[in-house]
């Protein structure tokens, strides 16, 4: 039994989140530092480059870094103040075991033995795969890589998964069914050549601020902007068409547009002739797809509809830009399929101001989902169930294929089965999965279950609350490697600091769990660069092919866009990671010359039919329910509501509703209101405003505890790439009873401790000490 | 710095608050931002204004400063108040017709914008402008700016009988004449019942599920 041994408010005296606001120092030494060191943002996909001051090994500010092309000294909120985590109290700082009374600190070696005793008696009484290991990917690439092997060969579990399935893997399979490969489609530099840019389901501004930029540098070259969303985004204000379609609909929308662009022939016939197939299938799915019928569904005037199809369709460039809002259903894949069909339709996809790209929205959403910690994949983006793929892996990782395990189950799947007494132990790194995963109440019912739960992470987030040991491990900025940013671009992370206290680097972790299991050999690895150069050798001849890509080669030109391959006869074949080369010079726009990565070398178009979500509103709970983000929080919060200056941008998640809506509920801005769906119910503040549709209610879902977003969400989950519905749920909406009202201002003030009104036993400044590396 | 303009165009911005973020990152203002960023009317748009100082070339704030704390450099940068001077009577607050210094109780003194002087007299670029995700503040040449996009810088503005010039330019969208600033108009406005009626985008959906249990329908 995993049932967190303090009560909430016993956890927030001792663990945080503390609203931390100042460097090591003070203000007032901000220009006296010893380095300047070039190095990425920790947070979302567009990986901005910035420069970190470092004084007595810790960081202690930021200066812009103008050289990096992407974002050219750009930065949003979350990356300008990332470096307080550093420096930040919460930090764990040694190894710690659970008892009755809360956290214990013991020793490394009483932490690891404990651990690896924990997961051999399971496994020996409940088979390997009774032990399951989650991930994330805010760790680098090689991290990544790590992960995927030392599951597979220490833990020897097919249980492996990680929290990109609750983002990039229903764009990564909808890619990979269109063209055959899992990438964005360009550079970004492309978005500014585009005449006209379509942008459905996702808030650019406040996801992927630096974004704006390409976006507006196209404007001001004459683009014309085409935004679908259930909420006027800051970026959907100045859309010149603005489609306000309601959650779950997206697939009619696109049909539509489809539908218009056969109907008034506006598809480009040579180029399907030439590069497709499948468009008469296609073409059929669509014909009935008017769009008045669409306009009944979605809620955007059907003169509206034939406006974008006939912009995107007339245009002689044009790009597809798509995140969350239409990924996180349960027809995520066959939304990311409508949109590859309108690119290939109109043969808008393979050229200069062409393309169709998703929005990456973690640190290294994108190559995190190329390396082998999803349940299904080996690196090089690999599939795990394909003979010949498993050939390979094994000859690089020195095995046999009865001793590299199968396909394993997805996160979401990993926990129901946790909940259903299959899954007995759990190893988590970077992953917060009782914030982040729908249907928070199940998922703690689940963590209580588990026989044995050991985490990695720096900060004691609300999942970690649950763990028998805690290993702390490292930040961003505390350990070297590689990212691949939401343009595909492989660029380097560099480590100013080392890790405070007892803290380690999260690989050397792993290494060491892995020699203790008795693994060892499989992972003689002395540094992270090593292990890079392993993942070349491993991704060679995969879709994602990184074997022509260096360190040296990223750092002097800013990055490297894969797939970049071996050149010489030599480096095709060998086994050894010094015979490969690095001449390519990467690949900053897919598919030129309608060159796609399907054996047959085509694109193919897919027929997607419309149906409904998995819950749709009704007499009992009339109002739809979707969730996102705001621009100064990142992904669960465990980072950023720590980070002061970016709680108070947005304390607390509020409910946005329209005006027409207040109305009827007799609700103004500020309110208190509780809302309820099948799963829970949230009691938070209402802000009412005109930039949602009066049938939809959205809240953020950064937080944790009783402001969780995610105790509303349900866990239906898209039949091929199992990423949950978080944007469509039926909800009912009331003003809050006094008491709930009490409830929910006590819930407020817990969570937002400063250092300055901390309880004695939180021992700041014995903290601060051990921080001093 | 002479041949360099800093440019606002409010149009752009996404309300992001790097600007600010970054403004408390420099070490003469200790954690405090000197540029504010508000919504203008959040029930009714997603539209954010960032202020910085727009540096006049008469300054009302020095012009009421009994204190004659509030400099302007020979480049045209009207500094923050100087600390010795200042008395912390709030008179440049109250005067400023942008609405950009500020009273701080803390240390009894106002502080604001003075365009990153330590980062611009040598030849930097300003915190607020370097992070800025969408270029809404913009620092640059006018030749830079004209080459990139459109808009109309302008850095003449009349408030009520008095006409004021910056340093500062505020990009107007093609086509607009000048600012006439009536705010008081402007802010009767803001309190006629139904005043941003006008800018629903989702008029033209009805009827409100709440009682049938229906979706919502577009009036086809």
């Amino acid at each position: 039994m995993v049932k967190p041994p303090l009560s909430q408010e016993e956890f927030l005296d001792t663990y945080g989140p503390t609203l931390h606001y100042a460097p090591p120092g003070g203000f007032s030494s901000v220009e006296d530092y010893d380095a300047l060191v070039d190095t990425h943002c920790c947070f979302c996909g567009q990986q901005c480059g910035i420069k970190l001051k470092v004084k007595d090994n810790a960081i202690v500010g930021f200066e812009p870094r103008y050289d990096f092309p992407f974002n050219k000294g750009k930065l949003c909120p979350k990356g300008i103040k990332r470096y307080l985590q550093g420096s930040h109290p919460d930090r764990l700082l040694h190894p710690m075991r659970r008892t009755e009374h809360g956290y214990q600190q013991i020793t490394w070696d009483e932490a690891l033995t404990e651990t690896v005793s924990k997961i051999q008696e399971i496994q020996a009484k409940y088979g390997r795969d009774s032990f399951a290991m989650l991930s994330g990917v805010s760790l680098t690439n090689e991290k990544s890589y790590l992960v995927g092997k030392f599951a597979r060969l220490a833990l020897q579990t097919a249980n492996l998964d990680y929290n990109g399935r609750l983002c990039m893997v229903s764009a990564g399979a909808g890619n990979k069914k269109a063209y055959g490969i899992d990438r964005a489609s360009n550079h970004w530099e492309d978005i500014t050549d585009a005449k006209v840019i379509f942008i459905i389901g996702t808030n650019i501004a406040e996801c992927f601020p630096i974004t704006t930029d390409y976006i507006w540098r196209a404007r001001d070259r004459g683009a014309k902007i085409i935004y679908a969303d259930p909420r006027m985004v800051p970026m959907a204000r100045t859309a010149d068409l603005y489609l306000p379609l309601r959650c779950g609909s997206d697939s009619a929308l696109l049909m539509s547009m489809l539908h218009v662009i056969i109907r008034d022939g506006l598809t480009d016939e040579a180029f399907i002739e030439a590069h497709t197939t499948g468009f008469g299938d296609v073409r059929a799915a669509v014909a009935d797809a008017t769009p008045e019928w669409a306009a009944e569904i979605t809620g955007v005037p059907a003169a509206k509809i034939e406006q974008a199809a006939r912009w995107y369709g007339e245009a002689e460039t044009g790009m597809i830009l798509h995140a969350r809002g239409l990924e996180h259903q349960v027809k995520g894949v066959e939304n990311v399929m409508s949109c590859a069909n309108l690119a290939l339709a109109t043969g808008k996809i393979g050229k200069p101001g062409c393309g169709h790209s998703t929005i990456t929205g973690q640190g290294n959403g994108q190559g995190g989902r190329e390396h082998g910690h999803k349940c299904d994949q080996l690196p090089g983006n690999r599939d795990i169930t394909n003979p010949e793929h498993r050939k390979y892996i094994c000859e690089v990782w020195g095995v046999t294929d009865e001793e590299l395990p199968g396909k394993g189950i997805t996160a979401q799947e990993i926990l129901n089965e946790i909940h259903e007494g299959k899954i007995k132990g759990l190893l988590s790194i970077c992953f917060n999965p009782l914030v982040s995963l729908p249907d928070a109440n199940f998922n703690r019912e689940a963590l209580n279950k588990l026989e044995h739960y050991a985490v990695i992470d720096f900060f004691l987030s609300e999942t970690a609350q649950h763990a028998d040991i805690v290993l702390p491990g490292s930040l961003q900025e505390e350990d070297e490697g590689t990212t691949t940013s939401g343009e595909g671009r492989v660029i380097k992370i560099n480590a100013p600091v080392t890790p405070p206290g007892e803290a380690r680097r999260d690989w050397e972790i792993l290494l060491d769990i892995a020699g203790r299991l008795g693994r060892g050999k499989y992972f003689q690895f002395n540094n992270t660069q090593e292990i890079f150069n392993e993942l070349r050798l491993a991704s060679r001849g995969g879709t994602a092919d990184y074997s022509g890509i260096t360190w040296e080669k990223i750092v002097d030109t800013q990055g490297i866009f894969w797939p970049c391959p071996q050149t010489t006869d030599e480096g095709k074949t060998t086994m050894h990671i010094e015979n490969l080369d690095d001449r390519h010079p990467g690949t900053p726009r897919l598919y030129e010359g309608g060159k796609f990565y399907h054996p047959d070398g085509k694109a193919h178009f897919n027929a997607v039919s419309w149906r409904e979500s998995a819950e749709v509103v009704d007499d009992e709970y009339p109002i739809w329910f979707t969730t996102g983000r705001v621009v100064s929080q990142y992904l669960s919060g465990s980072q950023t509501r720590r980070i002061g200056p970016l709680v108070d941008q947005f304390p607390h998640p509020k409910l946005e509703l329209h005006p027409r809506m207040a109305k009827q509920l007799k609700v103004q801005t500020d309110d208190w209101v509780t809302i309820q769906t099948r799963r829970g119910e949230v009691i938070i503040q209402a802000n009412v405003v005109n930039t949602i549709r009066p049938d939809t209610v959205f809240m953020a879902y950064h937080w944790g505890g009783k402001e969780s977003a995610n105790l509303l969400t349900q866990r239906a989950l898209d039949p091929i790439s199992k990423i949950p519905e978080y944007k469509v749920s039926a909800c009912r909406v009331r003003l809050a009873t006094p008491e709930e009202q009490t409830e929910g201002e006590r819930t407020q003030f817990l969570s937002s401790r400063t250092e300055k009104n901390l309880p004695a036993g939180y021992n700041l400044a014995e903290r601060r000490k051990e921080l001093r590396r | 710095m002479s041949d360099f303009r800093f440019f606002v165009d409010p149009i752009r911005c996404i309300g992001c608050k790097a600007c600010m973020q970054a403004c408390s990152e420099c070490d003469t203002h200790k954690g405090k931002s000197m540029i504010h960023l508000e919504y203008i009317e959040r029930g009714a748009s997603t539209q954010t204004a960032p202020m910085v100082c727009m540096h006049c070339d008469l300054p009302t704030c020095a012009a009421v400063c009994p204190a004659d704390a509030i400099k302007r450099t020979e480049d045209g940068v009207v500094q923050s108040s100087q600390a010795p001077r200042c008395i912390g009577c709030s008179n440049c607050v109250n005067a400023c017709p942008f609405g950009v210094p500020r009273y701080y109780p803390e240390i009894d003194q106002m502080l604001k914008c003075d365009m990153c002087y330590d980062r611009t007299s040598v030849g930097k670029k300003p915190m607020c402008a370097s992070v800025c995700p969408s270029e809404a503040l913009f620092y640059g040449t006018l030749e830079e700016f004209q080459s990139r996009r459109g808009g109309k810088p302008q850095n003449s503005f009349q408030f009520g009988a008095q006409t004021i010039t910056t340093k500062v330019f505020l990009v107007l969208p093609d086509g607009e004449m000048g600012l006439d600033m009536d705010v008081i108009s402007h802010m009767d406005a803001r309190f006629e019942p139904n005043a941003f009626d006008h800018l629903d985008p989702f008029a033209h959906l009805e009827p409100l599920p709440m009682e049938q249990g229906q979706t919502l329908r577009g009036r086809l």
